[in-house]
């Protein structure tokens, strides 16, 4: 019962005090679970975060459970991922409440719009980022612009663009992978 | 209902957004489209709260969505339901403790994976930048192309790009940067 207590406290933490979720939160993950506690190997740890990102889901999160599992079973992956989503939960369901009061005041409309061009800007340089690590050849430029197309101009869903990419991405390189 | 509606919504955006917060948006905003549960604007001012605030940005606009369509129980809902894929295929690679990511067959399908996703959260960006850059309705107003653009939105656009690329701030402070002179210039 105490470690449970324990993990839940501790992913609260971490939830609560990183911003941005995913590789922010790596570095504090790795103070609280190997340095300070031993529950996990640094090796451990990223090989968590690898795993996450192969899984469907959020990756911070994905290494919650799976740590909680790791300590207590199925209780511990549920408890350890709900301390990890419980601070966020309060704090935006605080400010969904306060933002829905004042969204109509001039003053909030002007800065929400400024504050859209900021987020394009963002979204662009997480896109630049990812083209990097993930379009690695012609098939990829190819799967890139097709996709973009696909979301942008037609009514398909993403889901369908997940399913089929990963079945094209199977077909084209699996022979390669395995001659590895 | 809607509460059932919304859990199975969240339990496919789990399911299917795959490579971390970022990649909820594409879902996010084919949900906008799908239900009346909030515009596509509103997302993208989901999207600013949720890069500002702590914790993983995808739970983060789960919350927001959830109690806006639901209140309380809504955000219990919708945080269950993102979070349910994951702690299922989690609990059982772990158990399993496979080295599920060096799989040929896992590899080769990220080989199409992680280009579509980048497609996929680019065309999300370019429908940000539609609502926050141009001026449509302004537009079918009087169909002036000048009208469509909004130079104001532009100018920031670029000086953030800038900024962005050339100190590597925290996301807050541009955010914060921009609702400042979003306010000053009247945005």
């Amino acid at each position: 019962m105490q470690e449970l207590w324990q993990l839940f406290i501790i992913f609260c933490r971490i939830g609560g005090f990183t911003f941005g979720g995913g590789y922010a939160m790596l570095p504090i993950i790795q103070r609280e679970i190997v340095e300070k506690r031993n529950w996990a190997s640094d090796q451990e740890i990223l090989d968590y975060y690898a795993i996450g990102q192969t899984t469907p889901g959020i990756i911070a999160v994905n290494t919650a459970t799976f740590i909680g599992y790791k300590r207590k079973g199925i209780i511990g992956a549920i408890t350890a991922t709900a301390g990890m989503v419980f601070p966020s939960m309060v704090i935006i369901t605080l400010i969904a409440a306060f933002f829905t009061q004042f969204k109509d005041y001039q003053i909030v409309k002007h800065a929400f719009a400024g504050i859209r061009v900021a987020v394009v800007v963002l979204i662009l340089n997480a896109v630049i980022k990812m083209w990097k690590n993930s379009v690695k050849d012609w098939i990829g430029i190819v799967i890139f612009c097709a996709t973009f197309v696909i979301a942008a101009f037609t009514q398909i869903s993403p889901i369908i663009v997940i399913i089929i990419s990963a079945i094209a991405g199977i077909f084209i390189n699996i022979r390669k992978v395995e001659a590895k | 209902m809607i509460l059932l509606t919304m859990f199975l919504e969240f339990f496919k955006v789990g399911l299917f957004a795959i490579g971390g917060g970022l990649a909820t948006i594409p879902f996010l905003q084919e949900l906008a489209n799908k239900y009346n549960w909030y515009t596509s604007q509103e997302l993208v001012d989901m999207i600013a709260v949720s890069e500002s605030t702590p914790g993983p940005i995808g739970i983060n606009m789960a919350t927001y969505v959830g109690y806006k369509v639901g209140g309380i129980p809504g955000v219990v809902t919708a945080v269950t339901g993102i979070v349910m894929p994951s702690v299922i295929v989690i609990i059982l690679i772990a158990h399993f403790y496979s080295r599920f990511n060096e799989k040929p067959l896992v590899k080769s399908a990220f080989y199409g994976l992680r280009p579509a996703v980048t497609g996929l959260i680019a065309a999300a960006g370019f429908e940000v930048a539609r609502i926050s850059l141009l001026n449509i309705e302004k537009f079918f107003e009087k169909y002036n192309v000048l009208d469509l653009i909004n130079i104001k939105s532009l100018i920031l656009f670029a000086v953030i790009l800038f900024l962005t690329n050339k100190y590597k701030k925290h996301p807050i402070v541009y955010l914060v940067f921009a609702a400042i002179i979003g306010i000053v210039f009247k945005f």
